[in-house]
This record gives C-alpha cells, sequence and structure tokens, in this order.
C-alpha cells in the first residue's frame, strides 16, 4: 500500500464576505503519496492557494478534514500547529518572505531557533544548507545585497532547516526570470529526489510539470482532473512536436 | 539527513528568553532612526516629567535650608507636596500622550510587518513569542528614551534653579531620599531619575500590548500573500 503523507478528505472552505458566502474549495478529495512531487495549477481565484494553505496548516477548513501522516489536523493545539509547522513543514514563497534585517544565514536558523537548537548546531547545519544551495560564500549577506534567485535559495535553504516531510512551494518561480526559474525548479527537484522529501508546488509555470510526478488541476474549488507523469509527458511532447 | 519519524506531533517549545532579546534588539537597531523618532515621544513626556519633579525637591531642599527669600514664587502657588495641581495635571497629560504615540508607531510597525510576522508563524514561532518580541522592542525604546528624558529633564532643572539659587543648588543638592523638617518623605533626584527611567518603560510596554497583540493574531496564511 502506498504511503500516503497528506490526505484531503471533502475539503470545505468558505469565506464570508458581507453577507454572501464564497465557496473557495468545495468538497476536495487528494492523497500524496510520500516522496512524490505534486503540482498543483490553477487559474487565479481556483482555490489552489486556498488548498495550499490547509495542506501546511496555515489555514482551517470549514468542512472535511486534513490528515498529514495520518493526523487529522483540526485535532491539534495552537502549540502542536506551531511545532509542525517548524518541524514537518518547509514553506517556499513567491516573494521569498526573508526577513530582511537578517543576514542569510539567520534567517536559514530561524526554525532552528524555534526548534531549540544550540548556536553552534544551527551555524554549522546553517552554512551547510547554504552551501548546499549554492550560497556558501553569501552567509552574511542581507536580502537586499542577494538577486531574487539567491534569495529563493536563502529561502529553499530556510525550509529545509528543520528536515522536513513536506515542502510547500507557492508560486515559487513567478518572480524570477526564465534562467533562474528553471535552476530553482531543478534545485527542488533535486533536493526531492535526494532527500525524499514530497514536494508539493502551486504553479502557473509550465516548466514545472517536467518534473513533476503528478499535476493536480484545480479549477472553482474542484479537482478538474489529476495527470500522472507519462500523461504529461506525452502532452509535452505533442506541444514539442507542432 | 535525517528523516522525521511518522511520530506523534509535540508541543511546541518555549524561546529562550535571551533569543527574544537578541532578535528584537536586533530589530530595533537596524531601525536605529525610525526607533530614534518612535523614542522621542517617550523622552519628551519623561523630561517634562523628571524636570517639574526635580524643581520641586530642590525648591523644598532650598527651602529647609533656609534659603527662602527667592522661593517666595514656590509659597505663593497652591502647592500640594511640593507640585502644583496644574503640572501635575500637565504631566498626567503628556504621559497619555505618550502613550497614545507609541501605541501609534506600533501600531505601524505590526502593519508594516505583516509579512515578517506571518513568516515567523510560519517558521513555527508561537503567538507569544511575537507578542513578547513586540513588547520587548517596545520595552526598549521606552526605556533607551526616558533614560535620556530623565537626564535631559533633571539637567534642565538644574540649570534652571542654578539661575536663581546659584551655586547653593550643588551644597543642598537633593539626591538621596531623605525626610524633611516637616516630617515630610522626599525621594530625592536620584529616585526620582530611576522612577521615570522605569516609568517610561512601563509606559512604552502599555502603548505596545494592543498592537503586539494583534499582531500575533494575525492568520499565517497572510504572509503567502504577495499584496500586503
Amino acid at each position: 500500500m502506498a504511503d500516503i503523507v497528506v490526505r484531503a478528505e471533502e475539503v470545505i472552505k468558505e469565506y464570508r464576505m458581507g453577507s454572501n458566502v464564497v465557496k473557495a474549495l468545495n468538497g476536495v478529495n487528494l492523497e500524496i503519496v510520500r516522496g512524490e512531487y505534486i503540482s498543483l495549477m490553477g487559474p487565479s481565484g481556483s482555490g489552489k492557494s486556498t488548498l495550499f494553505n490547509m495542506i501546511g496548516a496555515l489555514d482551517h477548513p470549514t468542512g472535511g478534514s486534513i490528515y498529514i501522516d495520518r493526523q487529522n489536523m483540526s485535532q491539534l493545539s495552537m502549540s502542536q500547529i506551531a511545532w509542525f509547522r517548524c518541524h514537518r513543514v518547509g514553506y517556499i514563497f513567491q516573494n521569498y518572505n526573508l526577513l530582511y534585517v537578517m543576514t542569510a544565514l539567520e534567517n536559514v536558523t530561524l526554525p532552528m531557533i524555534f526548534a531549540g537548537l544550540s548556536v553552534s548546531e544551527r551555524n554549522d547545519k546553517g552554512a551547510e544548507l547554504l552551501k548546499m544551495v549554492g550560497l556558501g560564500d553569501r552567509t552574511h549577506h542581507r536580502p537586499d545585497e542577494l538577486s531574487g534567485g539567491q534569495c529563493q535559495r536563502v529561502a529553499i535553504a530556510r525550509a529545509l532547516a528543520n528536515d522536513p516531510t513536506i515542502i510547500l512551494a507557492d508560486e515559487p518561480t513567478a518572480n524570477l526570470d526564465m534562467t533562474t526559474g528553471r535552476e530553482i525548479i531543478n534545485l527542488i527537484k533535486e533536493l526531492n529526489v535526494r532527500q525524499k522529501v514530497t514536494v508539493i508546488s502551486a504553479t502557473h509555470d509550465a516548466k514545472m510539470l517536467d518534473v513533476s510526478d503528478r499535476v493536480v488541476n484545480i479549477r472553482d474549488g474542484m479537482i478538474e482532473r489529476i495527470r500522472n507523469r507519462d500523461e504529461i509527458e506525452i502532452e509535452i511532447g505533442k506541444v514539442g512536436g507542432h | 539527513m535525517v528523516q522525521h519519524d511518522q511520530g506523534q506531533i509535540e508541543q511546541q517549545i518555549e524561546l529562550p528568553f535571551v533569543e527574544s532579546v537578541r532578535i528584537s534588539f536586533q530589530s530595533l537597531m537596524i531601525r536605529f532612526w525610525r526607533s530614534i523618532i518612535t523614542t522621542a515621544g517617550i523622552t519628551l513626556g519623561i523630561a517634562f516629567l523628571v524636570s517639574v519633579w526635580t524643581n520641586s525637591e530642590i525648591g523644598e531642599a532650598m527651602k529647609s535650608s533656609g534659603r527662602t527669600d527667592q522661593i517666595a514664587s514656590f509659597e505663593d502657588e497652591e502647592s500640594t507636596g511640593g507640585i502644583s495641581i496644574k503640572d501635575r495635571w500637565l504631566i498626567l497629560m503628556s504621559l497619555i500622550v505618550c502613550v497614545v504615540g507609541i501605541a501609534n508607531s506600533m501600531l505601524m510597525a505590526v502593519t508594516e510587518r505583516f509579512r515578517e510576522i506571518g513568516t515567523m508563524k510560519c517558521l513555527g514561532a508561537l503567538d507569544r513569542f511575537v507578542v513578547r518580541l513586540f513588547l520587548l522592542e517596545s520595552g526598549f525604546q521606552g526605556l533607551a528614551g526616558a533614560i535620556v528624558g530623565a537626564l535631559i529633564g533633571c539637567i534642565g532643572s538644574i540649570l534652571l534653579n542654578l539661575k536663581d539659587f546659584g551655586l547653593d543648588v550643588f551644597f543642598y543638592f537633593p539626591f538621596f531620599p531623605a525626610v524633611g523638617d516637616d516630617g515630610a518623605v522626599r525621594y530625592g533626584v536620584l529616585l526620582i531619575i530611576l522612577g521615570g527611567c522605569v516609568l517610561g518603560m512601563i509606559l512604552a510596554v502599555i502603548g505596545a500590548a494592543f498592537p503586539a497583540w494583534r499582531a500575533a493574531k494575525l492568520p499565517p496564511a497572510e504572509a503567502m500573500r504577495t499584496e500586503v
């Protein structure tokens, strides 16, 4: 039996806008296997980001349940949710969300502070992670002294700080040029393969399709279709053939 | 690298206090000039409080030293324990303005740092940690502002009294607490300065309480949004 890391069961999310109720998610069922690279695709307002936030324990569903490692997320206390975000998930954002008052190393070690690592442990590990993403010589630079691609690399190193099970990447290439975007995708894919970390990515970027094991299309708060790797390859082949 | 087992989800640990102090201090130093402006409000309020209070202490000291000739003005005023009711009101008002000023600038700091707060929560920060960070930042600002304010107030008051009493001010300077001839307790300038510093810090923390609470309650999904 496949090792399921994330399971969404009939997830519903409603937002109240004045007297109107907007359904951002309308009964989503999804299972994500450990070690998988999965892309959530869909136009703006499709509910893709909402689902993404639910999986990352950044928001609660109105109905249905999200299970991560067989644990129902809605049953966790605030403190357990903080622990979960700290240890189990690594977040990568479109706009990097680095703390601009801190250096690259301090940004990477921040989640380790929350995890209770000692100064020497976290400095060693932080330097090692920065080296791994190719920024070994930039540890003491602040985000305003780094390029967009370098900032995203710092964010990737930070996402790996506490050896998470899942990496959530929200449009990680949206603010980057083609080449840099490609490099970032390759880096994330490499981590996915080498460290067996599950990658869940929300994206508009067609470059992401190449590396995804599965692509989930979301429309109007529901899953429109799920394509496997072989189906994606055929489609890319078609496009390339023209 | 080691993967986590599919074990139980644990309780998040409390951050050591010294880490919170370090992060909040760093945050302040990076925004040094902005911090100075926020701090100036507290400085002015505490300078006013300390100068009026020190003035009254010096006046009392001069009175008990027998230098009654120059202090007719003290007797004329409707004084209560050295500080007139009018001055008390002014002090109270200036301190309220201080708290409102601090609350205002902390609310701005919170709004400006929505994304930073959300990011910290995504990385595993507890709400308590966010509250503590903002209270510490404000407390530092309050303390720094109050120390400067207390010194300015004290020196200003001494200079003013030098004009009236000359160097006698230093001979009879009420530095330490004492009991006056009439049996009334006099705090002395040292305690007034210390009191001003502590008060400045407390006021700054009070001013930051609501903004800090608001910051901590912010849903971390906010951090994911591009537009803040």
